[in-house]
């Protein structure tokens, strides 16, 4: 370090190290990657200002609201989105997760490969489709589980009643959102079940562990927050969901936690789908608004799952 | 409680690719088998068949017989599972369950066979497992800590102690201190030294000294070449093998003229 100009004239033909070089990949793939991810947050915030900005006469406006003021309208609608919502996480996380666990623990390699394809095809689904299918054939299906439901478990108020002639219930729309979210959990779920070291899952077995008990101390343990944040993208993509919901559901705008009526809530998305061609003036910059209450929920929603998975963080 | 072990004539696979080939031997009771070899030769994967741990591998499989108290290993009617509760197991890595705590890591083994215990019958066997292990002075204030916040040479006897807490009769380590520094591998020998009053013990290690140093009889395998399966080339008590071994080969390895 004291001697840095000797060096040279030991080793002519090297050159000092001080010669200034600069390495233009390096400026080029660190100017590259910042743009990226400016660009996303940009992006944010353009989507975040043009929602504010448009949303701001509904806040303001003398005019007549539809249904009175701006809580009475958006109020039902952001109970029915999380509804719907969680309807479908509450379905498909158990689903998917033993899919995920039967890819990576139990089933023969050879099945296990093509189950995967196989649930990763189901992604690849266009949403309207399954819109239909929900519309045409799954809700007929329920119509029987409906009526039973409703006169064995009526006391129960989530089954009350009286169960839908139509079966376009909220259930129905929550069971195709299940199907919808599904591949997503099942993907993460699989991914994070592969990842569980070895180690763990030997020193599980090496002490006398079944396959299942062998699972609940390795395996569960090491993918939870993974499948907490697998449950989380899934729940973002549920509350966001339109076509399928705008297609199964009967909507009357109402708040309540009875699944199986005719009478059930809409949801924020399928709403502005729905309603969206006929809105004039301030009626547009209330579809608008409830399209930030939607934007905000999916904010908290994504925060929450953070919190969650920072605090039951495992280091592997 | 420790028990004879008696291995004839196992072919260990891969598929179909053939790992170890034709091992008979005898593990004594009470007394520390040491397994060394060059890398490759199939010690560990011998190891891990004498507990059925290398089936869990897919497409792994054995042929031959290991025998324990006359009962046959491989025999269609036993349980692996029951086979791992008998034949302990250390390796190479600690490895503590992540998630649990010193106490509960000690307790897991019990739990998972299903054994209603009260609080304070198991405060006494973790106790008595950490002590066995040498580590319940260095523990006994942070039990509810989480067991990865050990040291490596402390989780390593935690391990230890996890899997003598299911009183078995058998423990098999995988190369137990090569993750270690000197000092917990000095602390891992003087534990070996003393379990092997309650266990028949078996050890694979790289490290010949430490061979010399815990071992009461010494296996050598061997590869003829690389692809070609491992064998048993010499097993005789620990002395006999670092001084007057009966093979070319076994002196050729331990003097270091290897290859």
């Amino acid at each position: 370090m004291s001697t840095p100009t000797r060096a040279p004239e030991r080793d002519p033909g090297r050159g000092s190290i001080a010669t200034g070089a600069k390495r233009p990949g390096d400026g080029i793939f660190r100017g590259t990657a910042t743009a990226a991810g400016t660009l996303i947050l940009l992006t944010l915030a353009a989507v975040a200002a043009f929602l504010m900005w448009q949303s701001l006469p509904a806040f303001t406006t003398d005019d007549e609201i539809p249904r009175g003021s701006l809580t009475a309208y958006i109020g039902p609608l952001l109970f029915g989105t999380v509804l719907a919502a969680v309807i479908a996480l509450v379905v498909a996380t158990p689903v998917a997760v033993g899919i995920g666990l039967f890819i990576s623990h139990f089933a023969p390699r050879r099945a296990a490969q093509g189950l995967g394809y196989l649930v990763d095809l189901l992604a690849a689904v266009p949403s309207i489709v399954y819109g239909i299918w929900g519309a045409v054939v799954l809700s007929q299906a329920m119509l029987p589980i409906y009526g039973w439901l409703a006169d064995n478990l009526g006391f129960i108020p989530l089954f009350a009643g009286p169960a839908s002639a139509s079966g376009r219930t909220i259930f129905t729309a929550g069971l195709v959102l299940a199907v919808m979210v599904l591949p997503i959990i099942t993907a993460l779920a699989r991914d994070i079940f592969l990842q569980t070291p070895r180690l763990h899952e030997e020193a599980a077995l090496a002490l006398g562990a079944t396959r299942w008990e062998m699972i609940r101390y390795a395996v569960l343990p090491y993918a939870r927050s993974g499948v907490v944040s697998a449950a989380m993208l899934g729940l973002g993509r549920a509350l966001g969901e339109t076509m399928a919901v705008a297609l199964v559901l009967s909507v009357s705008n109402v708040v309540t936690f009875n699944l199986i009526s005719n009478t059930n809530p809409g949801t924020i998305a399928a709403n502005i789908a729905l309603q969206f061609p006929e809105a004039a003036g301030v009626e547009t910059n209330v579809l608008i608004a409830s399209g930030l209450a939607l934007f905000v929920i999916t904010f908290l929603v994504n925060f929450a799952a953070r919190w969650i998975v920072a605090r039951s963080g495992v280091k592997a | 409680m420790a028990k004879l072990i008696d291995v004839s004539d196992l072919n260990i696979y891969y598929g179909s690719f053939l790992a170890v080939e034709d091992v008979s031997m005898t593990i004594e009771p009470r007394a520390v088998t040491a397994l060394i070899g060059p890398s490759g030769c199939g010690k560990s994967t011998f190891l891990r068949s004498l507990n059925r741990m290398h089936e869990v591998i897919p497409d792994a499989r054995v042929e031959g017989k290991v025998v324990m108290d006359g009962q046959d290993l491989y025999d269609k009617d036993v349980d692996p599972v029951s086979v791992r509760q008998h034949i302990g197991m250390v390796f190479q890595r600690p490895n503590p369950f992540p998630t649990m705590s010193i106490y509960d890591n000690v307790a897991a083994g019990v739990r998972l066979n299903a054994k209603r215990m009260r609080k304070k019958d198991m405060d006494d066997l973790v106790e008595s497992s950490l002590r066995g292990a040498n580590l319940w002075n260095e523990v006994k204030d942070r039990l509810d800590k989480p067991g990865m916040g050990l040291s490596g040479g402390q989780q390593q006897r935690l391990c230890i102690a996890r899997a003598i807490a299911i009183r078995p009769s058998v423990l098999l380590m995988d190369e137990p201190c090569s993750a270690l520094d000197p000092i917990s591998t000095l602390a891992v020998e003087d534990l070996i030294a003393e379990l092997k009053n309650e266990y028949t013990i078996v050890i694979v290690t790289h490290n010949m000294q430490q061979a010399a140093r815990v071992s009461d009889q010494t296996g050598f395998f061997n590869l003829a070449a690389i692809g070609k399966p491992g064998r048993l080339i010499e097993l005789d008590s620990t002395s006999t093998i670092f001084s007057n071994p009966s093979q070319k080969a076994t002196e050729d390895y331990i003097s270091g003229r290897f290859g």
